[in-house]
């Protein structure tokens, strides 16, 4: 089995902690991975602010250099929701449609596909959860509160087995953040209102570290806790889950 | 106004905003309570969905059925093509029958279509009987909500305006005064109306029937005091059989309140003795929606409200911002197709969450349309220049990596190293609120290359 690594745009070049711990992640569990280096972004600023045809390079870019992998992982829910949701822009290839079928977010390859749970991680602290919605309900990485039907999360799934780990319940466990890409800027008051609300939730639930498995999320969130100098530490769920503090 | 100036507008009132997203969030949560008790929710939900397919695929002869049993039944059918239609029907019913008091209970069609006005330019007395809708009809405002349309307001303004136009004591908003204050003036209104208008939440084709769902029994006490009754509806609202209420009846009550049922359900189907009963079918612009092959599912609305309770942004920015008749996530991917420019605001109005999709109780892919809505204003609305070039200028660079490569170096130097004042300073509107990452000198890719290189030498 071929795993190739898609380390989104901003991943690169802002939080590059959390492409590593990925890989090392990965690497501990004797994936044989690889990180091609033609790779750049998978298209979604452009299309989510309505210029999906300005993507189209991107997308093919992605396609080139994924195309010869069993598996993509990617510590992005949006990301490979993108790739599986909205790359019907471009001609139906069978490479572009292995790309999309074998696109993995972190979590549900390490659980679905490896089908390992204990990860050999330790975490003493009070994590909150926040269930990213390209994730949660693009990818359907858990079940969310509107629908009726068994209650799972692979990432809560994940973080229970690490040690140390105490995870606090939030009153709404998976409202959206506010991020939503080019909505953050253009809709900025609701934008940052959202993820105040979002903070406050975790800080009153006693949360010491957030986490999530989008850095895009987690970089607003972060931008406000920074901001408004708040006791919130913000970690991706790969730093969590590759610890052994 | 866009949407994100009027946003932001509401968003000067914290406190307000708060109010505001903690009220419609219970309601969200008493949906929640309600759907999780019942088994085969998500059934009833893909049912309902069927149904609606069904019937916007032959709609042309669900709504001649309809016709020809309402006909059969005693009750005239007229038909609209648009709003001014809509609205000179209405008009020549009430001259006909020599109506100068109309009470209507509430329909988001006639919302939609602006009757009020019409028939107030000819003298004609129009009172809301809902009584939120009567709030805001006293305060000269459009209904912020489709299902609680003074959702906006809090007991204390209410307080004020019925003090104002009603002659009400100061009460300090104490609900219950007020409630019986509405009463005895609507129950006045009531006994002198000479018709009533109600909306339709469901028309019957096999019976040719129809159904008004109310929580105060206001469309019951119009309908049935007045000599006329006109109901109005949009083409949307015919379902095939009745045995198909059993479906939607459930899905509605719980989704817009969580109740398990409106505390009204009341069919109508023929005039009693002596009285008229009229139906008004509208098109305005259904027709044209549904021949858009990814919008035509907005048509299966049954107007629960339960996306806007759900919908984070709609919470925090209250339905006026939407400037539209509906407003929330179903306005957003309605009114686009009435008027692209002036709504062109609306399909970004939202983070793609997708919670308005998992919500809906007739499965439309809200966020899908949402998403299929902005790439169609990008082409045929005029964009900013800035926005447009930016886009350009970004996608070329996620096609070459070499380029990818170059900016953020030159990105992360800039987040590195330039003053946070500079940084934060007025263009760029994330900094207002928030701070943005410091660049690392290193990105992911140069680490990776760095440590291949270094395997390398090792082995």
């Amino acid at each position: 089995m071929k795993v190739g690594l898609f380390i989104p745009c901003y991943i690169n070049q802002l939080y590059p902690q959390v492409g590593k711990a990925t890989l090392e992640l990965l690497e501990k569990l004797k994936v044989d991975v690889a990180y091609p280096s033609g790779q750049t972004c998978c298209g979604q600023p452009m299309a989510n602010s309505g210029y999906e045809y300005e993507s189209v390079g991107a997308c093919n870019n992605f396609v080139d250099n994924f195309k010869d992998f069993d598996y993509i992982v990617t510590p992005s829910g949006s990301c490979a929701y993108h790739v599986k949701k909205h790359y019907n822009i471009i001609p139906q290839t069978d490479e572009v449609t292995k790309v999309r079928n074998n696109v993995y977010e972190l979590c549900d390859f390490i659980l679905n596909i490896l089908k390992v749970k204990d990860l050999g991680a330790s975490f003493p602290f009070k994590v909150g959860v926040h269930k990213s919605c390209h994730g949660l309900r693009g990818l359907r990485l858990g079940s969310c509160s509107e629908v009726v039907g068994p209650r799972f999360s692979y990432i809560e799934e994940l973080l229970q087995e690490v040690k140390g780990v105490e995870l606090m319940p939030v009153k709404r466990s998976d409202e959206c953040c506010g991020f939503g890409g080019t909505f953050a800027v253009t809709e900025e008051a609701i934008s940052v209102k959202m993820g105040k609300d979002k903070i406050k939730d975790h800080l009153e639930s006693g949360v010491e570290v957030m986490t999530a498995t989008d850095t895009s999320c987690l970089m607003h969130l972060e931008g406000l806790v920074n901001r408004n100098q708040q006791p919130l530490k913000i970690l991706h769920i790969a730093e969590i889950l590759n610890s052994s503090l | 106004m866009s949407h994100p100036k009027l946003a932001s507008i509401f968003n000067k009132d914290e406190k307000k905003v708060d109010w505001h997203d903690k009220a419609l969030w219970f309601v969200r949560h008493k949906r929640d309570k309600s759907v999780h008790h019942v088994q085969g929710w998500e059934e009833l939900r893909n049912l309902g969905h069927g149904i609606k397919a069904h019937m916007l695929s032959n709609l042309d002869i669900y709504l001649r059925e309809f016709e020809a049993n309402a006909n059969k039944n005693g009750v005239e059918v007229h038909w609209a093509a648009n709003a001014e239609e809509h609205n000179q029907i209405v008009h020549k019913i009430l001259k006909d029958n020599n109506a100068k008091k109309v009470v209507k209970s509430k329909s988001m069609l006639t919302e939609e279509c602006h009757l009020n006005p019409h028939l107030e330019a000819d003298g004609i007395e129009v009172i809301d009987t809902d009584l939120g809708e009567r709030i805001v009809q006293l305060a000269k405002e459009p209904p912020s909500h489709i299902v609680l349309p003074a959702i906006h307001k809090n007991k204390h303004e209410v307080d004020e305006l019925f003090q104002e136009h009603l002659g009400t004591k100061p009460c300090d908003g104490d609900p219950q005064y007020l409630t019986g204050e509405a009463r005895k003036h609507l129950r006045q209104k009531f006994i002198e109306a000479d018709a009533a208008i109600t909306g339709v939440n469901f028309a019957i084709a096999e019976t040719g029937g129809f159904v008004v769902c109310t929580n105060e029994g206001n469309a019951d006490m119009g309908a049935h005091l007045a000599p006329v009754h006109i109901a109005c509806m949009g083409v949307e609202k015919i379902i095939p059989k009745q045995e198909h209420l059993g479906v939607f009846l459930r899905l509605l009550a719980r989704s817009a309140t969580g109740q398990p049922v409106t505390t009204y359900s009341s069919h109508f189907k023929k005039p009693s003795d002596g009285r008229k009963m009229h139906i008004v079918i509208v098109d305005n612009g259904r027709s044209e929606q549904l021949s858009r092959p990814d919008f035509r599912a907005s048509l299966h609305c049954i107007r629960c409200g339960a996306c806007m309770n759900t919908c984070p942004i709609y919470r925090r920015s209250g339905g006026h911002s939407y400037d539209a008749t509906i407003p929330g996530p179903i306005g957003s991917i309605l009114s686009p197709g009435k008027d692209l420019t002036k709504h062109s605001s609306l399909p970004f109005a939202s983070t793609l969450c997708g919670s308005c999709s998992d919500v809906c109780p007739v499965k439309i892919d809200i966020h899908a349309q949402l998403y299929k809505w902005r790439q169609i204003i990008t082409k045929e609305t005029p964009q900013p220049f800035i926005k447009k070039k930016s886009m350009q200028v970004m996608g070329s660079i996620f096609a070459k990596p070499k380029q990818f490569e170059k900016v953020g170096k030159i990105a992360r130097w800039s987040l590195r190293t330039l003053p946070k004042a500079v940084i934060n300073s007025k263009p760029n509107a994330w900094g207002k609120a928030r701070d943005l990452p410091t660049g690392p000198k290193e990105s992911f890719d140069d680490w990776y290359k760095k440590r291949e290189e270094n395997k390398g030498k090792n082995n």
